[in-house]
């Protein structure tokens, strides 16, 4: 949707177009098709996670042993990768609100990519792969351990929830980075000024959602079979 | 509506330019974002669509002659009712009203040079042509038999046909739908021209208002579903398979939960069709027009909770059921005051039986028997008898086939002097829509009483009993394939040799009619304000002349 946003803009040195009676108008109605198409995605991904709260809550010690498979390292690093990563969204967005120059703007667009790139290759590269190493990853030779018992398939499932929603969240931070990557250019040709900057503002919007997708996900995924309450199950 | 352009005169559609002949060649039509274009872009999409469906259903009813199959095996049968199925609810169906007459007419009754983002509109009619493709190519390599509701386990592990194909285009049209949503909703909201407040709308726009939300909230449930199955049919990883701790319940749910809404996506538009066609051909204002416009938010919201109303017979809780139950029955309440207030604007009302209006009295008579059945199956204790019979068949197809269709014609022959310049022989339209109206209740009445005699849903053969029945089906069902196609003959000729339309030919209210037919491809030479409220129709001492 943004992106498509922005295409439009690219094709007019003023931003404008023709189906518009004012910029005005078309910036309202790409933030309101930006919040529209969010509402689609928590519907989206609303579906995932209502199917892994039923099977959380059907099959519980099961979960807690697919949890206990995955390396909270990684996941709290990423989180405070990505929650930095909205920070400096946002501050690719103020400096172009309040006129900084655009080595500014362009500035803090990158360090948004290198932390959102950052995210990705922890995931990709510790989490991902070791998990494909050491046959947990379904469909993929996937083995079930002895010390599961008679969880092994759902454990497997588990694991098949961490790999689709997680997948799924990936693929929204590759979009992401494309975004971010026209956003560049735009800059780049000095595009946005204090009156224009819409493209930088809806996009942040997805690039905040995405962020808060992985805030629900983090605990869901990798906090829960009370592995930090001393009390346990 | 506007009276700056009340009384306007007509130009001859050569003298001039206007959407059609601003360009040629095929090049300006695949990359138009004209929404006018865009509207026709789909109509020939779906239409080539419905005969695809249309041929399956016609196999099935030939098949059907006998009780033991006259035509095909019953491995055939099983993949035609799914491609009749799967072609008709996600490639006709859904976006029929919404995709052609939606994208036509919305910028035009809100007084708009276009949709919100025309880029997007024409890249969602691209993505729509892929998934139609991929459906295609799925029916072409083997088929797929699952049933339009590619129930689990049987999707998922032991189905061995193309069903991830099918799925994976319905999914890909999917993203069509939602886009299409997104950019109506927003163009609804920021794109009205001065004057146009909420309530001045056309009806047409509240009810594709109401289609668009539920587009928006229900397709993507039904895109990870589907990708939930593709991950299982895959990976052979038990989300949906019991033996592996999962559970085929909860496919039907998440399906449900956008089937069941889907099923407004396809007669809200029709709804809002008629609400048009019923004041034009009454001269008369619409009764009730808050109601009216409110039920159709009231169906998109209500939709969303009564998915549990197909599952009575499942293993589904009882408690749920009984509240699934009286959700489903509420909302007979808000499609109950659209009928009551279509017939109270008749009322009194000074009635011509053109074409359009002859499909709006079908469609109220049509839909009301579709409704008030529905209530049977929202009954828990009678659902039980009904469930998977040809009651069920019966049902639905007087809401889709009965309603959406019957509208989605109405509505294409009313706005087909707006689209064309053309006008259409008015005798014959009159004769198809009467062709149409008996051919339709020939097929699927009978079915009814198939249903409440225990007749099952799906198989290829049925006792002996059951033939006179089917054979009065079938020889319905082809009184309706001529009923189609009569239309399809009568109105590409006219293209070339009917009679200039004119602007306005019905005399009828609303912006689009303010302006030369074929519009021009910016639709408004300066941007319209608007004074008055929707179907402001003439009326002398009460009573409308």
């Amino acid at each position: 949707m943004s992106d498509l946003a922005v295409h439009e803009h690219e094709a007019n040195p003023t931003g404008f177009a023709h189906q518009f009676e004012d910029l005005e108008q078309q910036h309202d109605a790409g933030r309101l098709g930006m919040w529209i198409f969010l509402a689609t995605e928590i519907l989206f991904f609303g579906g995932m996670f209502t199917s892994y709260t039923i099977y959380r809550s059907l099959h519980p010690a099961a979960f807690d042993i697919g949890s206990h498979l995955l390396e909270v390292k990684f996941g709290a690093t990423n989180t405070a990768v990505l929650i930095c990563s909205s920070l400096t969204m946002a501050l690719s967005i103020h400096s172009a609100q309040t006129g900084k120059r655009k080595g500014t703007i362009i500035g803090w667009l990158i360090f948004t990519m290198l932390l959102g790139a950052t995210f990705l290759f922890l995931k990709f590269r510790f989490e991902w792969y070791h998990d494909w190493l050491e046959h947990i990853m379904p469909g993929f030779g996937f083995v079930y351990r002895p010390e599961w018992g008679a969880n092994g398939p759902q454990v497997q499932m588990f694991m098949c929830f961490y790999f689709f929603l997680t997948g799924l969240h990936a693929l929204h931070m590759i979009v992401g980075l494309g975004i971010l990557t026209v956003l560049v250019i735009m800059a780049a040709r000095g595009r946005f000024t204090t009156q224009y900057y819409v493209p930088l503002e809806i996009s942040g919007l997805y690039w905040h959602f995405v962020d808060i997708v992985w805030i629900f996900l983090f605990p869901l995924l990798y906090l829960i079979g009370g592995r930090y309450s001393t009390g346990g199950h | 509506m506007s009276t700056a352009t009340a009384d306007i005169h007509e130009v001859p559609a050569e003298s001039r330019v206007h959407y059609l002949n601003a360009r040629y060649g095929i090049k300006s039509w695949l990359l138009t974002l004209d929404h006018k274009r865009i509207g026709l872009l789909y109509l020939g999409t779906i239409t080539f669509m419905f005969l695809i469906g249309g041929i399956a259903a016609t196999l099935m009813r030939l098949n059907l002659i006998e009780p033991q199959g006259a035509l095909v095996e019953p491995e055939t049968y099983n993949k035609l009712f799914s491609t009749h199925g799967i072609v008709m609810v996600f490639f006709f169906l859904v976006p029929s009203i919404p995709a052609t007459l939606g994208n036509f007419l919305i910028p035009l009754m809100i007084g708009a040079r276009d949709v919100a983002f025309p880029k997007l509109n024409l890249m969602s009619w691209y993505i729509f042509v892929t998934g139609c493709c991929c459906m295609l190519y799925a029916v072409m390599t083997g088929g797929v038999d699952t049933g339009w509701t590619f129930y689990t386990p049987y999707s998922s592990t032991y189905a061995h046909t193309s069903v991830l194909l099918a799925a994976l285009g319905i999914f890909i049209a999917g993203f069509s739908s939602i886009l299409t949503g997104l950019n109506f909703i927003v163009t609804i909201h920021k794109m009205r021209a001065p004057g146009m407040t909420w309530f001045r709308l056309p009806l047409f726009i509240w009810s594709m208002y109401a289609t668009s939300m539920i587009f928006v909230l229900g397709t993507p449930v039904i895109a990870v579903t589907l990708l939930l199955l593709g991950l299982e049919r895959i990976l052979h990883v038990g989300i949906f398979d019991p033996a592996l701790g999962g559970d085929p319940l909860l496919f039907q749910h998440l399906f449900w939960f956008y089937s069941h809404p889907a099923v407004y996506i396809m007669i809200l538009p029709g709804m809002g069709v008629v609400s048009e066609l019923i004041p034009a051909f009454s001269r008369k204002r619409i009764f009730g027009y808050s109601f009216v416009a409110f039920s159709s938010l009231a169906i998109a919201v209500i939709s969303f909770v009564v998915w549990g109303h197909h599952m009575f017979v499942t293993g589904q809780s009882v408690y749920a059921g009984l509240v699934f139950s009286v959700l489903s029955f509420l909302v007979a309440i808000p499609s109950a005051i659209k009928v009551f207030n279509w017939t109270a604007t008749l009322y009194k009302g000074s009635i011509s039986y053109q074409a359009p209006m002859l499909y709006a009295l079908g469609f109220i008579g049509l839909f009301t028997m579709g409704g008030l059945t529905g209530l049977f199956l929202a009954s828990l204790a009678t659902d039980v008898h009904l469930n998977g019979t040809y009651f069920i068949v019966a049902h639905f197809h007087y809401i889709m086939v009965g309603g959406a269709v019957m509208a989605y014609l109405g509505g294409i022959h009313y706005w087909w002097p707006k689209i064309t310049g053309r006008l259409y022989p008015d005798l014959w339209a009159r004769f198809s829509a009467l062709v149409i109206f008996v051919g339709f209740n020939l097929t699927f009445f009978p079915q009814f009483v198939l249903g409440y005699l225990g007749m099952p849903r799906r198989y290829a053969m049925y006792p002996a009993e059951f033939q006179s029945l089917n054979v009065l089906s079938s020889a319905g069902a082809s009184v309706l394939a001529v009923g189609y196609v009569i239309p399809l003959v009568y109105l590409i000729w006219s293209l070339k040799y009917g009679p200039p339309a004119g602007p306005n030919p019905w005399k009828a209210k609303g912006l689009e009619w303010t302006i030369q037919s074929p519009p021009p491809t910016e639709n408004f030479e300066e941007t319209p304000i608007v004074t008055e409220e929707a179907y402001n129709y003439p009326t002398v001492g009460g009573v409308s002349v």
